[in-house]
């Protein structure tokens, strides 16, 4: 890849961008800062956070390796192999990303209340967070120039050294990347462990604030999760080396032959359908079981259409915010590599590690003191959700721009455009389907934001996400049911998008 | 440019909502944490009432508390309506209530407001043991809440230590007994229990067998029973001997902001929440907990509120939750 000092604009935004991610980061540092030395080392120095160290470290790796044992599987099933019915695999693959994570584990406490711990909470979190890596996994096994491995097997490679030398190393900013954001999003997991009775810094970090009122111990505790979150991100950018990804040289991928699976089709279809059955089908039962059988389940009110569109409302907003903000981030860190656009990069990654109540209250902190007029605005929720969801769109935005050679806006530049039209007429129309399912992602994430939006929502506005927490918390199942069903409903919406834009995109 | 476009499009609709939002003046915020069926009931028969209309904030009160500690003088609520008095006395010593007239607290015990009359009582609740009584026998049940720490119930008993519920119970038992026991009392629980998030998983946990007994605030229990039938709850809740930590009585309680915008409207409501009607609402709502004011009663099937016998500590005891934590984090439960 060249590399070309970065355009000041470009930089500029990134710039920008970064500095509102870390705004929260910032804000924790100022209330660390009051905390006396010995409180510091009596809370950080006692055994329990030797064990939550352990907890949340073992599940963290444990869950990132599995999901991407799982994802890549999944993925190539799906996308090399002749496997029956791959369209409506690869949309039951990724529907699991439109199942909150909190009624996820709802659903498996309900019906297998034994379940907990650490393997609980493996089993869980991967089921949940798979498609992080299916997805982007199967996007590039689909867009890679079968030339590649064919050129490999011709030179003697068998199918299982070709996949490893030749498809893996492509695979790897993908998977590295879905592995990064499984990695961060436990690092901040709190409802699902809380329910599997798993304690982690996360939960933690919920306990101080819920019975000490204290945000000082909270904030520190949360310093570890940023401290945590740092390694993991310099791992991430260690592992992924320097390769180049964009396919360069004349002449046009052909498509590519499947895989004949012949015998091993009921394996593939058996597997497949287990990882569904469970990731997707637990959660539902249980949402039908709790509208029959909780006796609180009257029909919803008409606060569910209410809710129903600010949620949307809040979503789409967010999407097109996180995505725009995401961009320039994305083509720095990718068309201008250097020390500036990866630190740019990196940091905007840090705020996901951390549970949506520390973000949400570090944002209340930060409005009441420089901006009021935003505290409990529409504005400001928004934004919350940006910061919390982009990496999300930053991994689905920078596959794409990496598979893209700069070239074809070189020519444009050359015939005479700036570079900003240049920019708008070739790079960002071939991007569109990645920036689609950077919003996709975004969206479906919002939808099911619970803690953050909580803190940070208008009063008296509710959206789908709080009205399933007010019932649940007062142990109406039956009345929280429909609101998590439709929630589930819309988030598969986006779901369903990113199939159809990958479909659309090979073969 | 079709996205510049979206962009700016949204921006603006945006603003809109947040213009749209913020115009509500003549409305009182509050921020509750409460049981919201019965909030609800509650705000709709105030405006009903009054006219006064209300707008209501709705988190757990540890949030909301977190947030006014946050917001200071700056706090848009008016008025604070908790499930625990720890999360109103942090707030309290922050200084940002409004003093409430003698009036209004008349209309409830003396004993269930905070002594400097920055905020009131409206319900209470029980600390109770809910048990299995397939796995129990009465003899078996316990008097006392230290009991729990004996030998004899290892692997038996379930409480949930992050609740916000919990934290009263360590601050009483150190009240009335001092920290000394509290820590092994707590080193006891720590070996005998399992650890539950909070107290609908150990009611349902103890309904299904899979621990014997739990520590809960009774409503909990009913609320439980209530959605999923009477028929498939078998557990049944045992109170422990008058006067015991374990007797515990906890009320709910509201607050005015000093910062509030519109204070006497704040204080209106808070004195409704006293009054007879408030109190018929909670006495027969489905959130299970005991009126406090104005000689109201609970319509209930519940243990009545003259036959609990609570210990003989002042609410103002129960303090901020600060040192109960301490006590949790030295005893390795958080």
């Amino acid at each position: 890849m060249r590399r070309t000092r970065a355009p000041s604009v470009l930089l500029l935004a990134g710039l920008l961008t970064a500095a509102l991610s870390l705004i929260p980061i910032v804000f924790l540092g100022l209330e660390v800062h009051h905390i006396a030395l010995a409180d510091v080392k009596r809370l950080l120095l006692r055994s329990h956070v030797a064990d939550l160290l352990g907890n949340t470290l073992g599940l963290v790796v444990a869950a990132s390796l599995l999901s991407a044992v799982v994802g890549i599987a999944a993925a190539w099933c799906v996308e090399r192999t002749d496997v029956p019915g791959r369209r409506i695999w690869m949309m039951l693959l990724v529907l699991p990303l439109a199942v909150p994570e909190f009624v996820s584990s709802f659903g498996w406490v309900s019906f297998f209340p034994t379940m907990h711990g650490f393997w609980g909470a493996l089993f869980v979190t991967v089921l949940a967070y798979y498609p992080f890596v299916f997805l982007p996994a199967a996007a590039v096994l689909r867009g890679i120039d079968p030339a590649l491995e064919e050129t490999g097997r011709s030179l003697g490679l068998g199918p299982w050294a070709t996949f490893w030398r030749i498809t893996m190393p492509l695979l790897r900013l993908p998977v590295l990347g879905g592995a990064l954001i499984i990695a961060l999003h436990l690092l901040a997991e709190y409802g699902a462990f809380a329910q599997l009775r798993f304690p982690t810094f996360a939960t933690e970090i919920y306990a101080e604030y819920e019975i000490g009122f204290d945000g000082a111990s909270a904030a520190l505790l949360s310093l570890v999760l940023v401290a945590l979150s740092l390694l993991f991100l310099t791992g991430e950018v260690l592992a992924r080396g320097r390769a180049r990804y964009a396919r360069i040289g004349s002449g046009a991928q052909r498509t590519r032959t499947r895989i004949a699976l012949g015998r091993r089709t009921p394996v593939a279809l058996a597997g497949l359908g287990t990882l569904s059955g469970l990731s997707l089908g637990v959660p539902l039962a249980a949402l039908v079981y709790w509208v029959q059988r909780g006796s609180s389940s009257t029909l919803p009110s008409a606060s569910v259409v209410g809710a129903t569109m600010t949620t949307l409302e809040l979503s789409l907003a967010a999407a097109i915010l996180t995505v725009a903000l995401a961009l320039p981030v994305a083509l720095l860190a990718i068309r201008h590599r250097g020390v500036a656009s990866g630190l740019i990069e990196r940091s905007t990654y840090i705020a996901r590690a951390l549970p949506g109540v520390v973000i949400g209250l570090a944002l209340v902190s930060f409005s009441i003191r420089s901006a009021e007029w935003l505290y409990q605005s529409v504005v400001l929720l928004v934004v919350g959700y940006a910061i919390l969801f982009l990496p999300l769109a930053l991994i689905a935005i920078r596959g794409p721009i990496a598979q893209l050679a700069p070239r074809m806006e070189d020519v444009a530049r050359s015939l005479g455009l700036g570079p900003l039209r240049a920019f708008v007429r070739t790079t960002l129309p071939m991007l569109r389907s990645g920036l689609g399912a950077a919003a996709g992602l975004v969206f479906l994430s919002t939808v099911t934001e619970l803690t953050g939006t909580l803190l940070l929502r208008p009063t008296g506005t509710e959206t789908l996400a709080t009205q399933f927490w007010t019932y649940t918390a007062n142990l109406a199942y039956g009345a929280a049911a429909p609101y998590a069903a439709i929630m589930v409903a819309i988030a598969a919406l986006p779901a369903y998008l990113l199939i159809r834009r990958l479909d659309m995109t090979g073969t | 440019m079709k996205y510049l476009g979206s962009l700016v499009a949204l921006i603006a609709a945006a603003g809109l909502l947040a213009a749209c939002g913020s115009d509500s003046s003549d409305e009182l915020t509050v921020y509750s944490g409460q049981h919201e069926q019965t909030m609800s009931l509650l705000t709709a028969d105030f405006t009903r009432r009054t006219g006064i209309k209300i707008k209501v904030r709705r988190n757990s009160e540890s949030a909301l508390a977190n947030a006014i500690l946050r917001e200071g003088s700056a706090s848009p609520a008016e008025v604070f309506i908790t499930e625990n008095p720890p999360a109103l006395t942090v707030v309290e010593r922050k200084g940002l209530f409004a003093k409430i007239p003698a009036a209004t607290l008349a209309k409830t015990p003396a004993r269930y407001s905070a002594t400097n009359h920055d905020w009131v009582g409206i319900s209470a609740r029980s600390a109770v043991l809910v048990y299995n009584p397939k796995l129990l026998k009465a003899a078996q049940l316990p008097n006392k809440l230290t009991d729990l720490a004996g030998p004899q119930w290892k692997g038996k008993i379930g409480f949930a230590p992050a609740e916000s519920d919990f934290q009263p119970l360590v601050t009483a038992l150190d009240k009335l007994k001092g920290p000394a026991v509290v820590a092994s009392w707590l080193k006891g629980m720590k070996r005998n229990s399992k650890l539950y998030d909070g107290n609908v998983a150990i009611v349902q946990a103890v309904n299904r067998g899979e621990i014997a007994a739990g520590l809960i605030d009774h409503y909990y229990y009913y609320r439980t029973r209530d959605e999923i039938g009477a028929a498939k709850t078998v557990a049944k809740l045992h109170y422990f001997a008058p006067g015991d930590a374990g007797a515990l009585v906890d009320v709910s309680g509201a607050a005015a902001l000093k910062s509030a915008k519109h204070p006497k409207e704040a204080q209106r409501f808070l004195a409704y929440l006293v009054s007879k009607p408030a109190q018929e609402i909670i006495a027969t709502s489905e959130s299970y907990e005991y009126p406090i004011a104005s000689g109201v009663l609970s319509k209930k099937d519940i243990k009545p509120f003259s036959e609990l016998k609570p210990p003989k500590i002042g609410i103002d005891d129960l303090g901020d939750g600060r040192a109960a934590l301490r006590q949790l984090e030295d005893a390795g439960l958080l």
